[in-house]
């Protein structure tokens, strides 16, 4: 009797990106209901005792003894690096980090894949359309390359939706996620006390909170869920109300001004906005969030006002 | 109700503009439905409060400066979609001002007219602003569909440029109308009113049109006018001639949008050939340009 036989392998879920904020928010929720395995090369703070946190790179062969030593019920795919810097190998690590996984998923038949993607990667553009569906053309690279490497990813997960109907491929692209602890650009942006704006424009803003985007990863976590959906929060509000309601004072000037300044100051390291993301407080990119709504059955539980103010910290 | 909750300073400024707005305005504007979040705005950036500080110059154009007169407006439905097809003229767009100014001051309740600004119009610092707070939307088909599904009310000029950067010696020549909106209007079962504007030609007679200037500064015109460039930024003031609007009746098609180009354009010629009427008629009722 070849070894290994009549040993029952364990059910898991594979949580990769585990050590970020939304990354330990996934493990915790998905632990309640399973085993799981957490994923990332990091140090994870505050794990559950009876996860175990595999510290690898997901594109290194070793990953792939998961699947063999275990029945990967679902991979959640979190290990996106969202570094405006594009340092190191940023673009290696997110694109062929993603395409070793679909490969495993594929090989060991794993059930589910499930990835979050970015509404950014459609880009703001004067001349979007309000409310722009999944259809809409993935144009963020073209004024800031170097969001690229996610564009690259979102294609290749949707080309692996159609190769493998067999998978439930499940990629989900919200808009700004925002929370009191959450640390990306769109957040910091907001708890500047005196932000920049641009002279005479004011696009209409779609946030997020993290805990309603923990929400949309566990519909689509469920059986039945395939698909690519836009998620979005409470609604759209003009950045200057936004900042409003946060009581900042916005510093307003000329767009070359801000551009100049923001190039320079990223250069020197004085700040994390590069200044092609300026575009993004000078135009719309306003996603049509229905299609989760009505398949995925996705409802945020934070109202516009709320979700604005939890970058302050206090959740209310 | 909604916007209370944004604490807006309360600044010299707004004191003295809401003492500008009429009080019909203001009355008018508490009656207009809108959709609005719990900032204050609809989800296409409309907010009822810029229409109201938008309306004090433009009712003071409408009244006192076009003296502009409007019939058949009745013809315009007080609910539900529809699509308002005009011609377009004047080398300004203050055509698009007054008609939108009408189906306010002539309505009660008023009506917001949407309409669809051109591709580069958000480029433009303050102008996407305020254009976007008044309740105005870049033209795409995607937009457009959007609205009506919502039972708004749209403002088209299918001539496009080409109608309001022509030359004096075209005027009232109507232009090649594009088909996008009966297309749109057949696949979103929505009624067409055809308009006419009789008055906005003389406002700025364009006697030639400098086109490598216009490339120059990225316009769809440079016009030479008896007073632009002659007196510099200060001749791009319309001439106070007086307008005069004109409603159709509401015209229904037959179809999905999905016809051949011949069919579509059979149809749009319809359309063409009512506002044409209704410019005809303009201009026989008219004694002279500025009376």
């Amino acid at each position: 009797m070849p070894s290994g036989e009549g040993r029952v392998k364990k059910s898991v879920i594979l949580v990769t990106g585990a050590a970020g904020r939304l990354g330990r928010l996934m493990v915790q929720t998905a632990h309640r209901s399973g085993e799981v395995i957490a994923v990332d090369r990091r140090p994870i703070v505050g794990l559950p005792k009876d996860v175990t946190h595999l510290r690898t790179d997901v594109r290194w062969r070793q990953i792939e003894d998961v699947f063999r030593k275990h029945k990967v019920q679902a991979v959640l795919h979190l290990g996106l690096i969202h570094n405006p810097r594009a340092e190191d190998d940023q673009y290696r690590f997110n694109v062929l980090g993603t395409q070793h996984l679909l490969e495993l998923v594929a090989k060991h038949k794993v059930p589910k894949f499930v990835m979050l993607s970015s509404a950014n990667i459609y880009g703001p553009h004067p001349d979007n359309s309000h409310f722009l569906t999944e259809d809409a053309p993935l144009l963020g690279a073209e004024a800031f390359p170097n969001i690229r490497d996610l564009v690259a990813v979102d294609r290749i997960v949707q080309s692996f939706f159609y190769r493998h109907p067999e998978v439930e491929t499940v990629m989900l692209r919200p808009v700004h996620i925002v929370g009191p602890r959450v640390k990306n650009a769109p957040s910091n942006y907001l708890r500047l006390e005196r932000p920049w704006v641009v002279m005479g424009f004011d696009p209409m803003i779609q946030l997020v909170h993290e805990e309603d985007v923990v929400q949309a990863l566990v519909l689509a976590m469920k059986p039945g869920a395939k698909g690519v959906f836009n998620v979005v929060g409470p609604g759209e509000a003009p950045l200057s109300r936004i900042l409003m309601l946060l009581g900042r004072r916005p510093t307003s000037m000329p767009d070359f001004v801000v551009r100049a300044a923001l190039d320079r100051a990223f250069k020197l390291r004085m700040t994390s906005f590069p200044a092609p993301e300026i575009r993004h407080i000078q135009y719309n990119c306003v996603v049509d969030g229905s299609l989760a709504r009505r398949v995925l059955g996705f409802e945020p539980q934070y109202g516009l006002v709320e979700t604005i103010r939890s970058v302050l910290g206090h959740s209310e | 109700m909604s916007g209370s909750l944004v604490k807006r300073r309360p600044s010299w400024r707004r004191r003295l503009a809401e003492n500008l707005v009429s009080p019909e305005i203001r009355g008018k504007m508490a009656r207009i439905s809108a959709e609005l979040g719990e900032l204050g705005v609809d989800p296409f950036g409309l907010d009822p409060e810029a229409v109201k500080f938008a309306a004090v110059p433009v009712e003071w154009l409408y009244r006192h400066y076009f003296r502009v007169e409007t019939h058949g407006i009745d013809n315009v439905p007080q609910n539900g979609r529809v699509l308002l097809i005009a011609n377009h003229s004047g080398q300004l767009p203050f055509d698009g001002m007054m008609i939108g100014a009408s189906m306010i001051m002539e309505r009660d309740p008023p009506r917001v007219l949407r309409s669809m600004v051109e591709k580069w119009v958000p480029r433009l610092p303050f102008v996407s602003v305020t254009m976007a707070r008044i309740g105005q939307i870049v033209g795409t088909p995607d937009n457009c569909r959007r609205l009506l599904s919502r039972e708004e009310a749209i403002l088209v000029f299918p001539e496009g440029t080409r109608g309001i950067s022509k030359t004096f010696d075209k005027a009232y020549q109507l232009e090649r109308f594009g088909t996008g909106f009966m297309r749109l209007a057949l696949e979103t079962g929505t009624p067409i009113v055809p308009v006419a504007v009789v008055g906005a030609e003389e406002q700025a007679p364009s006697l030639y049109n400098v086109k490598p200037l216009a490339k120059l500064f990225g316009a769809p015109a440079f016009p030479i006018t008896p007073t632009f460039p002659l007196l510099g930024p200060a001749g791009l003031l319309p001439l106070p001639t007086r307008y005069r609007i004109y409603y159709g009746e509401p015209m229904r098609f037959q179809g999905d949008g999905d016809e051949e180009d011949e069919v579509i354009e059979r149809q749009v010629e319809d359309v063409r050939a009512a506002v044409q009427k209704l410019i005809e008629r303009g201009l026989g009722e008219r004694k002279g340009i500025f009376s």
